[in-house]
């Protein structure tokens, strides 16, 4: 009864007494013979079901060359995962460790022993680092190829073909010359990007070279990126090429070029800026000791603005101190040694300055010392931790000096840290803690944890010191977990002790514990299969 | 049997929570830190102190061997079943790394598991000894099925009325008319005591006007209902299984007096629906040795989980009965003989065609049937339009998936695990499309849960 069915509908729709049914009477019994045929016919269809024609199918997911997770690991990984932020409702943390916040490390644990996310796992992880930005780059990586397979499919996820170099098209090989030039020249900016990224992470000068075939075609924005992304593996070679860009049409290039050029110490650039700044700064021996004087310049000519000296100075400060400190900041550190008299940079460092130009001069020094990594010049500037203006606001702020112990190797940095906080405790510790390497060393955890015990026995609240526990929880070794099982119980209060802090106090450290006891086995199932037997 | 032979996973245990807030609890607690004295025993029970915001710990005792679900108790004042503390214990020890050793049940635990064995012992000999049914006189009981009959009758008739006065208007009308029509129909049947009908009813107001194609719904619901209605009327003339299908469909209760069948039934799938009266927690089995597939109902007032939970991927061997009624799936969970254990059981599965000549073929037998529980062999998501199909992967047929399935997060992990590639599906396929509820790669690998 082909169209029988529609007929119903009709009929069903305006009502019998308007439209009789086919193939039933008018009349009373018309509305029963309709729900009748009806329910024959709907059934008839329902029991008539046939699958639909398919629809295009989908290119199959890249294959994901890394090995399966161990299960204990997929397990740990999906409890991270359902710990989403949000619902907390901002109370109070309590003794359990937050999840949320070390499924960071957890990812940089699982990438670095090189294993495949399972299938199921990916759309959380996709959420995940949609919802937050600072894991995105590592949770995209641990994804893998099938994640960026998935993200196309739901806009929601588009985020993660843009945040991927090369939307996740797979880069030509260092071999494929003829590929890499075609996407060279007709890819969009972000693949490009990507090309000259990873081709100068290899080949420095290839991507140079790559980067000067269109140069002169490129439209200024562009050319500030690509100028940017030299700045991995910047070597004396890349010399003529940013010599050539300090006369580009856009002053941003220009800028960059010469900052780019200042951080190679060997430079006709770094050369020029050195005459320019040694002529500003000099030791006068007439004083009763030895001081520094400078002499700031009185102009900022043509040749210092190509060279990237920006002119105008920013309202507020003095035309003349700006200029100084751009040269200062751009000039080769080992500049001062010959110039001051053969001191080493501490005794530099040491030296009286004249006339209040010694923050301006340290600063420039400071900014000179992380933009060339000089670590002696670094470790100069810093001072001993443990020297009493190093806590107050000496001349190097806390921002600079975080800045300043980059420069350091891992282990100089975590001694340096941990001798500022066994001197002036946590207060001021947290950027510097920063800085320092994951897990921290055990000198520098001894310390925080000393420090730590010290702000308890001091009767204040724990949520003073929340973002180094945080820190703590984080970046502690979890072996030192056993050392702080004495922390674990509530002190007896000093009278002057706020109330109740030392049940807080207790309860903060049993976070501590248990957040460590979390992550070693985190690390224990990750490394569980790595020697399969 | 090794009762400390498998520890659950920790999906498995998550998947007992009762809602999400306490999922991510029972995540926080899922760590050494605030547990102390933790310990699990051969007979099935696991036991540990959790230390809370009060000075004495609580005590939270689990009874994974039970033979009717794991049973919980815990000294804290949480009203959610299981407390996140159950949980958090459960996951402690399921993941395996010593915090939860082999031991001696302490007293306050192995009192409350033995009291609990002890009452099973009890409740089973007394049910193999054929205690008569405790409500009394049978005469009685006997009577007053009949007046509940006939208050049924009543409101069937009642309701072909109505039907009948709306067709003879037409459906353009119940547009305009509203919910409060149905509404007041519904009422009637649940004060005739058909709850099946009461619940088809405030379906059917909720149809006019609910998108494309309300019109083509509302007629075969009515058509659907006038059918039950006939079926109800006219029973002392049907087959005894249809007559069975009949009765459970319009409300009346039955008992599940299908014979026991021991099996090792696979939890394939557990999801919840809820309206503004009841949580309704349905889930599947498949009995590895019988080849049935087996659906297990449980209740919970509104806004409250269900009490049988279920891990989804481990299997049990129990005992499952079956409840009357021709084409029926319903069943109910009896004896269970050990914990929940793994195995590599993977129902048999079929062409998307044969799936949907499957449910065609169940019609016969209960032509009211929404979808049949089927499993398909090596089909593929392909996305179409809006929506997405399952298609074959080694034909041109597909079947699209329901409009509730394409809202929900396990779409995209069946996506993610297919990768364009060949899986197993299990899930419900009816007139409305497929709904995907658990899925296995290819090769190996266990059941990936999807709702």
């Amino acid at each position: 009864m082909p169209g029988g069915w529609e007929e119903l509908v009709t009929s069903a729709l305006l009502g019998t007494e308007r439209r009789t049914p086919p193939g039933c009477e008018p009349g009373p019994n018309a509305p029963v013979a309709l729900l009748d045929a009806a329910a024959l016919e709907t059934v008839r269809r329902r029991a008539g079901l046939r699958p639909a024609q398919a629809a295009e199918r989908l290119e199959p997911a890249p294959r994901d060359p890394r090995p399966p997770l161990p299960s204990a690991a997929a397990r740990r990984l999906t409890m991270l995962l359902t710990d989403r932020p949000g619902s907390a409702g901002g109370s109070r943390r309590g003794t359990a460790p937050d999840l949320m916040e070390l499924l960071p490390q957890w990812l940089a644990m699982a990438n670095a022993s090189g294993f495949a996310a399972p299938a199921e796992a990916l759309p959380a992880l996709l959420d995940a680092a949609r919802g937050r930005t600072d894991l995105r780059a590592a949770a995209l990586a641990f994804a893998g190829p099938r994640a960026l397979w998935l993200a196309r499919l739901n806009p929601e996820w588009r985020f993660a073909l843009r945040s991927t170099p090369g939307g996740g098209t797979t880069l030509p090989s260092p071999e494929e010359s003829v590929k890499t030039h075609r996407l060279w020249q007709e890819g969009l900016f972000a693949e490009r990007v990507a090309l000259l990224s990873s081709i100068r992470s290899r080949e420095p000068a290839a991507a140079r070279e790559l980067l000067a075939t269109t140069w002169a075609t490129e439209r200024a924005e562009d050319r500030l990126m690509f100028l940017d992304s030299l700045r991995t593996g910047l070597g004396p070679g890349d010399e003529p090429f940013l010599e050539a860009a300090l006369a580009d049409r856009s002053r941003n290039v220009r800028a960059t070029a010469a900052e780019l050029l200042s951080a190679l110490p060997g430079s006709a650039l770094a050369a020029r800026m050195a005459v320019r700044a040694s002529a500003c700064v000099a030791v006068d021996h007439t004083r009763d000791r030895p001081t520094i004087v400078v002499e700031a310049p009185h102009e900022c000519d043509a040749d210092m603005e190509r060279d990237g000296v920006v002119p105008k100075a920013p309202t507020g400060r003095g035309e003349r101190s700006w200029w100084l400190g751009q040269l200062v900041e751009a000039a080769p550190l080992g500049t001062w040694g010959p110039r001051l008299g053969g001191r080493t940079p501490a005794e530099i460092v040491e030296l009286p300055v004249a006339d209040d130009w010694q923050s301006e001069l340290h600063a420039a020094w400071c900014r000179a010392a992380v933009r060339q990594r000089n670590a002696e010049w670094a470790r100069a500037l810093l001072g001993a931790p443990t020297a009493p203006e190093a806590g107050g606001p000496g001349a190097v702020s806390l921002a600079e000096r975080a800045k300043l112990l980059g420069t350091l190797d891992a282990a100089e940095r975590a001694g340096w840290v941990a001798g500022f906080i066994a001197t002036h405790g946590l207060s001021e510790a947290f950027q510097l803690l920063g800085v320092c390497a994951v897990p921290w060393s055990e000198p520098l955890g001894r310390a925080v944890v000393d420090a730590l015990e010290i702000a308890r026995d001091a009767g204040s609240y724990p949520w003073s010191f929340s973002g180094v526990m945080g820190l703590a929880e984080r970046c502690l070794d979890p072996s030192e977990a056993d050392r702080l099982n004495g922390l674990l119980a509530i002190p007896d209060e000093p009278e002057d002790a706020s109330p109740g802090a030392g049940g807080y106090w207790a309860e903060a450290f049993q976070r501590l514990v248990t957040t460590l006891r979390l992550r070693a086995a985190m690390a224990d199932e990750l490394n569980a299969t790595q020697n399969p037997t | 049997m090794n009762q400390q032979g498998v520890r659950w996973t920790a999906d498995q245990v998550l998947a007992l929570a009762p809602d999400a807030a306490s999922r991510k609890a029972g995540s926080k607690l899922g760590a050494a830190g605030p547990w102390s004295e933790a310990g699990s025993s051969d007979e099935g029970t696991v036991w540990g102190l959790c230390k809370g915001s009060g000075s004495k710990p609580y005590q939270t005792v689990v009874d994974i061997a039970d033979a009717s679900g794991p049973a919980y108790k815990c000294s804290c004042p949480s009203r959610k079943f299981p407390c996140k503390h159950a949980l958090g214990l459960l996951l402690l020890w399921s993941s395996g790394d010593g915090a939860v050793p082999r031991g001696q049940a302490p007293d306050w635990a192995e009192q409350w598991a033995a009291g609990r064995r002890r009452r099973a012992e009890g409740k089973r000999t007394g049910t193999a000894a054929g205690s008569p049914s405790g409500s009394g006189d049978p005469e009685a009981a006997r009577r007053r099925a009949e007046r509940r009959a006939e208050r049924i009758t009543a409101g069937a008739t009642e309701l072909e009325q109505r039907l009948t006065d709306l067709l003879r208007g037409g459906l353009a009308g119940a547009e305009q008319a509203g919910y409060g029509l149905w509404e007041e129909a519904a009422a009637r049947m649940v004060d005739a005591q058909a709850s099946g009908l009461a619940a088809r009813v405030r379906e059917l107001g909720a149809l006019p006007g609910s998108g494309p194609g309300w019109p083509v719904r509302l007629l075969e619901e009515c058509a659907l209902l006038h059918l039950l209605d006939q079926g109800w009327l006219h029973r002392a003339g049907l087959p005894d299984g249809l007559a069975a299908t009949v009765r459970s469909r319009v409300g009346l209760p039955a008992s599940a007096d299908g014979p026991p069948i021991r099996d090792r039934w696979l939890v394939l799938a557990q999801y919840d629906t809820a309206d503004t009266r009841l949580t309704t927690r349905r889930i599947w089995l498949y009995g590895a040795d019988s080849d049935r597939t087996a659906l297990l109902l449980s209740y919970g007032a509104a806004g409250r989980a269900p009490e049988l939970a279920l891990p989804v991927g481990l299997a049990l061997d129990a005992e499952v009965s079956s409840y009357p009624g021709a084409g029926q799936h319903r069943a109910v969970l009896g004896e269970r003989f050990a914990p929940p254990a793994q195995a590599a059981i993977r129902p048999p599965g079929v062409t998307t065609s044969q799936a949907a000549a499957r449910y065609g073929e169940a019609l016969r037998d209960d032509p009211w049937l929404e979808s049949v529980p089927v499993t398909l062999d090596r089909v593929v998501p392909v996305p179409d339009g809006d929506s997405w199909q399952l298609a074959d992967a080694d034909t041109d047929s597909a079947l699209p998936l329901t409009p509730a399935a394409r809202a929900r997060p396990g779409l995209w992990r069946l996506v993610a695990l297919s990768g364009g590639s060949p899986v197993k599906v299990f899930g419900e396929c009816g007139h409305r499309g497929f709904t995907p509820l658990a899925a296995w790669p290819e090769t190996h690998g266990e059941a990936i849960p999807l709702c």
